[in-house]
């Protein structure tokens, strides 16, 4: 119902959507982004942003995927987002205006991947610490690499 | 080697030159171990608050690229240690999604009831620890009894007291010990007569009253705007829960309650704690009344170790183990998202898989994460020593929120 309702309502502002184990997915341009989020929390009764996170295919262009779950607690359906960047820009408008939880969840996905929110103006680390360098859930990012704040000491 | 802040918080500039900076935590006896909380204080009141976390960040995410399948069971385990089974079941869940399998009906009812058990022990961690932050010593010893009575069933059943690492996907690692249902039905006795001497020191107890009533409150509208799920939300008096929503393993078939608050205060959500315990009480008995017979396990080649017997036998058998253990399962390609209710919220895992033995990316919504990110709101404005009570009932758990 609400599914059928996104598909006619907003088709002008997606590209692409597919089922995924019954959750509808919408993929679209980023520029699009922000007024179909708009959208979905005034209009469509989305009103519980649950997660963003990015998917990073190295070799790919546009290399990043920038992901949004959504969830309406009033119809009780799913929604995912699906935007592409470029790894030159990987700049996404920030939902912080929009959803207060989108603040620590941007914060995360900007540490890790280096996705660039921008409106958001709190992208201090928060899992990681001030100084650390390089975006540790790339997959350029070794497992292996160490940085430690406090050096190591000789083991003795 | 030149110091760096490990976190610097914007407050350091911005603070009023009559407010006082106070830095509570990481080590802090009731941060739970690893969040700062950095707040800005006029008098005894909170302006403004900065909440910090990470402190426990160990890279699940990257290291659950770089293992199979099985290997990442241990680690779910140590995102919420205080109900490691949730993890596992969700985490299971996600991945059986994306190879279409669907479970035995006795796994199906084991996992409802493992996952009520463990709720249960995971509600009666949190009341333990915010009542023993407010005082409530006497309070806190009966609950961590119940605890522990509980954590040596579950250790019988699965040889650890918190990291159980219990599932497999597909099923679980093996069947119920003899005489485990017997002991189940004690405790649970055991703690209806022990929760209503909780009932009877708190429910109307003026000092905890005092600390807990109109502190920290909020309205649904709020508490969805900022990500909270869970008992936190149902606190605020929003029906909200997955059981019964999308209701997943044996849910449907189960009658139970949504117990939800009033105001969305500390006294709702010790409140709601405390109903929902009852319900699954209920709930784990209804699971013992209907608990069917036959294997735990899926008989589905490839996903399931063969028997060991076998193995020591048949090549078949040994060439099938070899491949198991050392490529993993091979999902199939494709992408999902599966979402439990896990006794702090919604506990949800994005698997994007290339069809490989490795997840190409694991993703965990973790609930007290995004209940971390919206805690100052119930921070600011109330006094210092209400973080104590406020930050206690968000039950925030370090190796979840931290990843």
């Amino acid at each position: 119902m609400i599914y059928a309702t996104i598909l006619s309502n907003l088709k002008d502002l997606y590209e692409r959507s597919w089922d995924s184990f019954g959750t509808l997915v919408l993929e679209l341009p980023v520029e699009n982004l922000y007024p179909l989020v708009e959208r979905l929390s005034e209009e469509l009764g989305f009103d519980l942003f649950l997660d963003v996170t990015a998917v990073d295919y190295p070799g790919r262009e546009p290399r990043f995927d920038v992901v949004y779950h959504f969830y309406g607690s009033g119809h009780n359906r799913r929604l995912r987002l699906k935007v592409q960047v470029p790894e030159a820009d990987p700049s996404v408008p920030s939902l912080t205006g929009l959803y207060g939880s989108a603040r620590y969840m941007e914060r995360e996905a900007h540490e890790m991947y280096g996705i660039r929110f921008t409106g958001n103006d709190d992208l201090r680390p928060i899992l990681l610490y001030e100084g650390f360098e390089g975006h540790p859930l790339r997959k350029d990012y070794p497992i292996d690499m160490e940085q430690p704040i406090v050096e190591y000491r000789e083991a003795r | 080697m030149e110091y760096i802040s490990p976190v610097r918080s914007p407050l350091e500039e911005s603070a009023s030159p009559d407010h006082v900076l106070v830095n509570l935590g990481p080590s802090h006896p009731a941060t739970h171990g690893t969040i700062q909380i950095i707040a800005e204080l006029d008098g005894e009141t909170v302006v403004k608050a900065d909440v910090h976390c990470g402190y426990l960040h160990r890279g699940f995410e990257k290291e659950a690229e770089h293992h199979t399948y099985h290997k990442i069971i241990p680690y779910t385990d140590r995102l919420n240690y205080c109900s490691a089974l949730n993890n596992n079941f969700a985490y299971a869940a996600a991945v059986e999604k994306l190879l279409g399998i669907e479970i035995t009906p006795r796994c199906k009812w084991l996992r409802t009831l493992l996952a009520e058990y463990n709720r249960l022990a995971d509600h009666v961690t949190c009341i333990a620890a915010t009542v023993m932050e407010l005082g409530a010593m006497t309070a806190f010893l009966y609950l961590m009894t119940i605890r522990d009575y509980i954590f040596e069933h579950l250790n019988h059943l699965t040889g650890a007291r918190l990291t159980y690492s219990f599932v497999r996907i597909g099923g679980l690692a093996r069947d119920l010990p003899e005489g485990w249902l017997e002991r189940l039905e004690e405790i649970l006795q055991f703690y209806e007569r022990y929760i209503g001497r909780i009932h009877g020191l708190l429910d109307r107890n003026r000092i905890f009253i005092d600390r807990t009533r109109n502190v920290g409150c909020m309205t649904p509208e709020h508490a969805l705007n900022w990500g909270y799920t869970g008992p936190i939300l149902r606190s605020t008096g929003l029906p909200l829960d997955l059981r019964k929503d999308s209701p997943y393993l044996a849910y449907p078939e189960l009658a139970f309650e949504v117990p939800v608050g009033i105001k969305g205060d500390n006294y709702d959500r010790y409140y709601v704690r405390m109903r929902e315990m009852d319900e699954s009480v209920s709930m784990i008995r209804q699971c013992v009344k209907h608990l069917p017979g036959g294997p735990v396990s899926v008989a589905d080649p490839r996903v399931t170790l063969p028997e060991k017997g076998r193995v020591y036998t048949q090549t078949e058998a040994v060439i099938r183990h070899f491949k198991l253990i050392m490529d993993g399962i091979g999902v199939p390609a494709g992408e999902v998202y599966s979402a439990h209710e896990a006794p702090n919220g919604e506990l949800g895992f994005y698997l994007v898989s290339d069809g490989s033995g490795r997840p190409y990316k694991l993703h965990v919504r973790s609930p007290s994460f995004a209940h971390m990110g919206g805690m100052h709101t119930l921070l600011e404005g109330y006094q210092v020593a209400d973080i104590i009570a406020t930050f206690g009932s968000m039950n925030m758990i370090g190796g979840e929120c931290d990843r």
